[in-house]
């Protein structure tokens, strides 16, 4: 019994920092490729930074969304375990 | 924060994450989570309301500050509409601004103190409360399966019966008999794709959103006349005032994406292949 809940525990943690530490690599190099592609595009053709910014803000909400659900399904199973259900 | 005697981390997150339930008839499908339904209907109200006095009272000469307001917001979603869909916007432009101030309205929410909600909910005796109606996935995936039924209706307006099947069975690889069922398959995940991105991905933020503030309250917990506990509720004061200042980009820019992902889906439904 108190074996199990410290295995699953100590599971469920390493699962939690997998998940955010993987989608935080994976959205910053996102965010970082877009910006640089931006910055590029922008000292190029500074007439077309409005059109630009719109969609670079666009992506960026979509970039960021794949990580922010992680982080949410993580903090979830960080407070509330539904895993830890089973034993109880 | 209520000083109950087992208020621990966990139950104070579950808690805050209880959504007051009215379980109609056997079994439990008939389960309505009614603070989102009320709080859902009352900021589309509110949003609704706001516009509608707006237009009521608006003037054609110089217009007052919030009438201006109201016309910056309209004409910035009719642009936004007239860059990704060429045809008639009678429809299309009216829907997004309709789901652009209502999805703002909802995750809005977010930047009111969720203890603050529980304290006078409390008071007035309900036993859960959440304010925020874009952090219950039921609102956001039925917002993106309405957004999905319109899909498909346009796509059999814009292209009739006929056409649309044929599509659906001939689209992305030909017209080869071999290849009609591979096509369907293919399709069928292209189009469920759409409304269950859209609905998680909102669902996401605002929840993750809405987390953090919680583990931020959590910290402000143990704060204390110690020095430790100073530096924990000072922490605490400046960490949610810099995740709320961020949150109410990631506000506007989820109502912004769900609003423009559901006009470029709406308009892909006119395209011919």
């Amino acid at each position: 019994m108190q074996e199990s809940l410290a295995l699953i525990q100590s599971y469920t943690a390493l699962g939690i920092a997998i998940i955010v530490g993987l989608g935080a690599i994976g959205a910053c190099l996102g965010i970082g490729i877009m910006g640089s592609k931006f910055l590029e595009s922008a000292a190029r053709q500074p007439e077309l930074i409005p059109q630009l910014q719109k969609f670079m803000f666009l992506l960026a909400g979509l970039i960021d969304a794949a990580f922010l659900i992680g982080v949410g399904i993580a903090m979830f199973f960080g407070f509330a375990n539904p895993l830890l259900s089973v034993i109880r | 924060m209520a000083a109950g005697t087992d208020l621990t981390p966990s139950s104070y997150i579950a808690h805050h994450l209880t959504n007051l339930r009215v379980t109609f008839g056997e079994g439990g499908f008939w389960t309505l989570n009614v603070d989102t339904i009320v709080m859902g209907w009352l900021m589309g109200i509110i949003g609704i309301g706001t516009f509608w006095l707006v237009a009521r009272t608006a003037t054609r000469g110089v217009p007052g500050r919030f009438q201006g307001f109201i016309e910056l917001i309209v004409e910035f979603v009719d642009n936004t509409i007239k860059d990704v869909f060429p045809g008639s916007r009678k429809f299309l432009a009216p829907l997004a601004l309709t789901i652009f101030v209502w999805v703002f309205m909802m995750n809005a929410m977010d930047l009111v103190p969720i203890d603050w909600v529980a304290m006078i909910m409390h008071g007035l005796g309900f036993s859960a409360w959440k304010a925020v109606p874009t952090t219950d996935i039921n609102t956001t995936f039925g917002m993106s399966w309405s957004v999905f039924f319109l899909v498909i209706f346009f796509s059999f307006k814009a292209k009739g019966v006929g056409g649309y099947l044929h599509e659906l069975f001939t689209a992305p690889f030909g017209s080869n008999p071999i290849l009609w069922i591979p096509n369907l398959v293919l399709n069928i995940v292209e189009l469920l794709a759409k409304p269950i991105s859209l609905g998680m991905r909102l669902f996401g933020n605002m929840y993750a959103g809405e987390l953090v503030f919680m583990l931020l309250g959590l910290l402000a917990s143990v704060a204390a006349l110690t020095i430790g506990g100073l530096a924990a509720g000072a922490a605490s004061l400046v960490l949610t005032w810099a995740w709320a200042v961020f949150h109410i980009l990631i506000i506007l820019l989820q109502a912004f994406i769900f609003m423009v992902l559901a006009a470029v889906y709406i308009a892909m439904a006119h395209e011919h292949h």
